[in-house]
């Protein structure tokens, strides 16, 4: 068995050293659209629980940027080493001919060396990834992400959920849930499809779909279990990422293990081609040491992947846990939600729409731009946002060192509502941040209600796409207030 | 470090002003050359009198080319200048120094800018390409944020501080509505200011300078000069700048209670023209009011009031026009707009109005009567932690 994918994955992927996952990070942004206005609002369509939305200034990019800077502070406390490829997967990416990967790279300021690929714009993409890093050598860090929608009123649109999640995978003591062998089971039908650039997917018929991918998934999880080695009952945890709720369960339902993990169907939604990262994250944020988990992802076919976790996962705490992010979301008005998607169009305030950003001069600041990277005088220890050749005295020229901001949290010196200023979404909320251990920056905030900023107000930074012009996704950082 | 000044070396003989309006059916072109026909008329001289040219614009127009085109005129220089807010004052500053150092022997500027052809609301900068990161807020915003910082450091509740920002609205729209070449002639109250539509932050619409189409022009000579022209020059005695490095906008020590680059600027115009006490001094005083607080602290930085009392002077009436120190007699930006390239020189026709005794009776300050001798002008150009800063000191007297 060599280094590349195969129809199963057996016994033979465990010689040699541990290899599997050392590190997750999901993200859920932060807004919630209660299900129950859609109906309400529109007449029809709708239902019972959440979905979660992302915010108007984020994309899969922004969203798989804030996803691997979670699982990459999992992978740094677990001291594992950089990763060594970057794979990214979304059915909606941001840029189409352009390498969406890149982005994420720069943000997380890998080294030039570290190659960056995107997997194709399609949810099965994703699982692929995963399995494409599970079985090879090296370490691998797969970012999943994507955004959910439909017509108003539709199916897609309730059901469906906007997250990322990213995994560091790698071998070494770092391991917290071992890859001990997975199946495929490829299937070409046309449950639902999408020409890119359209704004909603479609489906053929949901009874089609849901027999087509219960049969395709028993097949690849038998297949895997015997790759394995194991029998149905020695799986502790199944962990199902379908293309509905309903084909989840009846799969979930069908396969014998001892526990089911939560889909986040009814809170988050069906996140497409985040979700098995998604619910893998749900699963190994719910393991024990020694526990076998499946993860079923249904796109296309179906994937099984099957890992156990290791003592390593008793001291393993994620950045920042699926279940904290589930309490601290706010809700979203509907009409606010379907300008955000672009469904409606809400009147601009009437001042001039932003430029492009220019590619070249962007290019010469991706540090900045991408990593919020300022400069500090070596000398007096002045942080400059952004990054200055010159001494705040201008008496001396380049002695200056990185500033990495991005992980640096800050209080909120004053803050202001702007009214006038164009924004995707007015009004803009701004403030004044000071960074611990130097640096200010007047900068936006994101997700943020006006009545929960103060003077003293405490602040993350988050990745984020400001606008977009002339098709140009202008990609920077804003600030968010810390909860919790 | 020098900065030595051309105290009584250099005299304005002659200026001129549009109306300051929504300006549908006049261009930049028509408005410069009713300014300009109106100051060489007011110095008595014509245009080939005149040796150079300093032309103020921020965004209406490139090049010495457009004023000379639209004037006309033969084979003269033309300097075309921009500085932000300050554009109007800049080009002043630029041609008095061309005349103090003998270079020409008439001169003459003209600011303009036609604001309202952009179909936008408010001041909006052309966009030069940058990698996306700048800030995208509004002027409105960025000074919205003084309210709180200045409340908070001198203990000045919300009321209060609500209380003299609207003075200072009442105050110049009060000013302006007896000013014949304003944008906005009607008083105002206070219950108007506080109900109007907020903008940025606490800033209502009435906190807000308005936005206007504009140009003044003004027509200087070395001081020796003057009376060639006129028999009531008036002297320029100070002329200051400073274009701030930005440093606020990044230093945590900056708390958005003072302009840093305006409280430096007063300091080196005050001495060029041998102020020692400029609450007891100026006479008047044209000041940059883009929005209410940003008056407010102006009153701290150019010296007028101590630190953290400029709120209980502005409530006492101190800079009303029938107070002891009048602040925007004719209006302000507030009644008049902010046709930027405009807008310092229609400062100077205020002061070299004042000066010379030839405003109308209703707008007449008592100050001068009393004795005081000197009008201050004074644009920014910016925001809080990163502006440019002009202040001039005229009077009708030398020293």
């Amino acid at each position: 068995m060599g280094h590349g994918i195969a129809a199963t994955d057996g016994p033979s992927v465990t010689v040699g050293p541990m290899r599997g996952i050392i590190s997750w990070g999901a993200y859920l942004p932060y807004r919630r659209l209660d299900k129950s206005q859609i109906s309400a609002f529109i007449g029809q369509g709708g239902g019972r629980g959440t979905r979660a939305v992302a915010s108007f200034d984020e994309d899969t990019t922004s969203m798989g940027v804030e996803a691997a800077r979670l699982a990459l502070r999992g992978a740094e406390v677990s001291g594992a080493s950089a990763p060594e490829v970057v794979l990214f997967g979304t059915a909606l990416p941001a840029y189409a001919d352009k390498t969406n990967a890149t982005a994420i790279h720069a943000a997380l300021r890998l080294p030039a060396e570290v190659p960056a690929f995107d997997m194709g714009a399609s949810v099965g993409s994703t699982a692929g990834a995963l399995r494409l890093a599970l079985s090879t050598v090296g370490n691998r860090l797969v970012v999943t992400s994507d955004m959910r929608t439909g017509l108003a009123g539709s199916a897609d649109e309730a059901n469906g959920g906007d997250a990322a999640a990213a995994f560091v995978i790698g071998e070494g003591d770092g391991v917290v849930a071992e890859y001990i062998g997975g199946a495929t089971i490829t299937e070409e039908f046309i449950d639902r499809w999408r020409s890119p650039g359209d704004i909603r997917s479609k489906v053929w018929d949901d009874k089609f779909s849901e027999l087509t991918y219960v049969a395709a998934g028993r097949q690849a999880y038998k297949n895997a279990l015997e790759a394995a080695g194991l029998s149905a009952d020695q799986v502790d945890l199944v962990a199902v990422a379908a293309p509905t709720a309903r084909i989840g369960s009846a799969l979930a339902s069908k396969v014998g293990a001892a526990k089911v993990v939560d889909d986040l169907t009814a809170t988050i939604g069906c996140t497409g081609a985040a979700q098995p990262g998604l619910v893998l994250c749900n699963a190994l944020e719910n393991a024990e040491p020694g526990q076998t988990i499946a993860l079923v992802a249904l796109a296309d076919g179906a994937n099984v992947m099957i890992l156990r976790t290791t003592p390593a996962i008793a001291k393993y705490t994620p950045a920042r846990s699926i279940a904290s992010q589930l309490e601290s979301g706010a809700p979203l008005a509907y009409g606010r939600f379907l300008s955000w998607r672009g469904m409606i169009n809400v009147e601009p305030p009437r001042r001039p729409e932003p430029a492009r950003p220019s590619g070249t001069a962007a290019a010469r600041t991706t540090d900045w731009k991408f990593g919020f990277v300022g400069s500090r005088d070596s000398q007096t220890g002045d942080v400059f946002l952004p990054p200055m050749r010159v001494s705040s005295d201008g008496q001396r020229t380049d002695q200056m060192e990185d500033a990495p901001m991005a992980d640096v949290q800050g209080t909120i010196a004053t803050f202001t509502v702007d009214r006038m200023a164009y924004s995707p979404s007015p009004p803009i909320i701004f403030a004044v941040v000071d960074f611990d251990g130097g640096g200010r920056l007047p900068i936006e905030l994101t997700d943020t209600d006006l009545e929960e900023v103060a003077i003293g107000g405490r602040v993350e930074m988050t990745f984020r796409r400001l606008f977009t012009a002339d098709g140009i996704h202008n990609y920077f950082w804003k600030g968010k207030l810390i909860r919790g | 470090m020098a900065s030595h000044g051309i105290r009584d070396q250099v005299a304005i003989v002659g200026m001129g002003c549009t109306n300051f309006v929504e300006n549908w059916g006049a261009s930049l072109d028509d408005m410069m050359i009713d300014a300009s026909n109106e100051a060489y008329a007011s110095a008595g001289v014509n245009k080939d009198d005149v040796d150079a040219y300093w032309f103020g614009t921020a965004q209406s127009a490139m090049s010495g080319i457009a004023l000379a085109r639209a004037l006309q005129l033969q084979n003269k220089p033309v300097t075309r200048v921009e500085n932000y807010c300050a554009t109007g004052s800049e080009a002043l500053r630029q041609a008095s120094y061309a005349l103090a150092a003998g270079a020409y022997d008439l001169c003459m500027v003209v600011g303009a800018e036609k604001v309202k052809d952009t179909g936008f609301q408010g001041l909006n900068a052309n966009p030069i390409p940058n990698d996306g990161t700048a800030r995208t807020l509004t002027a409105a915003a960025m000074f919205s944020m003084i309210v709180p910082a200045y409340g908070n450091k001198y203990g000045v509740d919300e009321d209060t501080m609500r209380a003299a920002l609207s003075h200072i609205a009442v105050k110049n729209h009060y000013n302006g509505a007896r000013n014949s070449r304003a944008q906005f002639r009607k008083e105002i109250t206070v219950e108007t200011v506080e109900k109007a539509p907020k903008m940025a932050g606490t800033l209502g619409l009435f906190d807000c300078a308005g936005v206007a189409d504009g140009s003044a022009a003004a027509i200087v000579c070395r001081a020796e000069d003057a009376h060639k022209y006129t028999d009531k020059p008036i002297y320029v005695k100070a002329l200051s700048f400073i274009a701030g490095n930005g440093g606020g906008l990044t230093d945590p020590n900056y708390d958005y209670t003072t302009f840093p680059e305006i409280a430096a600027c007063a300091v080196d115009a005050y001495a060029q023209a041998g102020v020692t006490n400029a609450r007891e001094q100026v006479a008047m005083a044209e000041v940059h009011d883009c929005f209410t607080p940003t008056e407010l602290l102006l009153m701290e930085d150019l010296q007028f009031s101590a630190r953290g009392t400029a709120w209980r002077d502005v409530l006492d009436g101190v800079f009303d026009l029938d107070g002891e120190l009048p602040v925007n007699p004719d209006g302000g930006l507030k009644s008049f707009g902010h046709p930027t390239g405009a807008s310092g020189l229609r400062m100077m026709f205020e002061a070299f109005l004042q000066l010379r005794g030839e405003v109308p009776e209703e707008r007449k300050i008592h100050s001068l009567a009393e004795g005081r001798k000197l009008a201050l002008t004074h644009n920014l150009g910016g925001y809080p932690g990163e502006m440019v800063s002009f202040i001039s000191l005229l009077g009708a007297e030398l020293d």
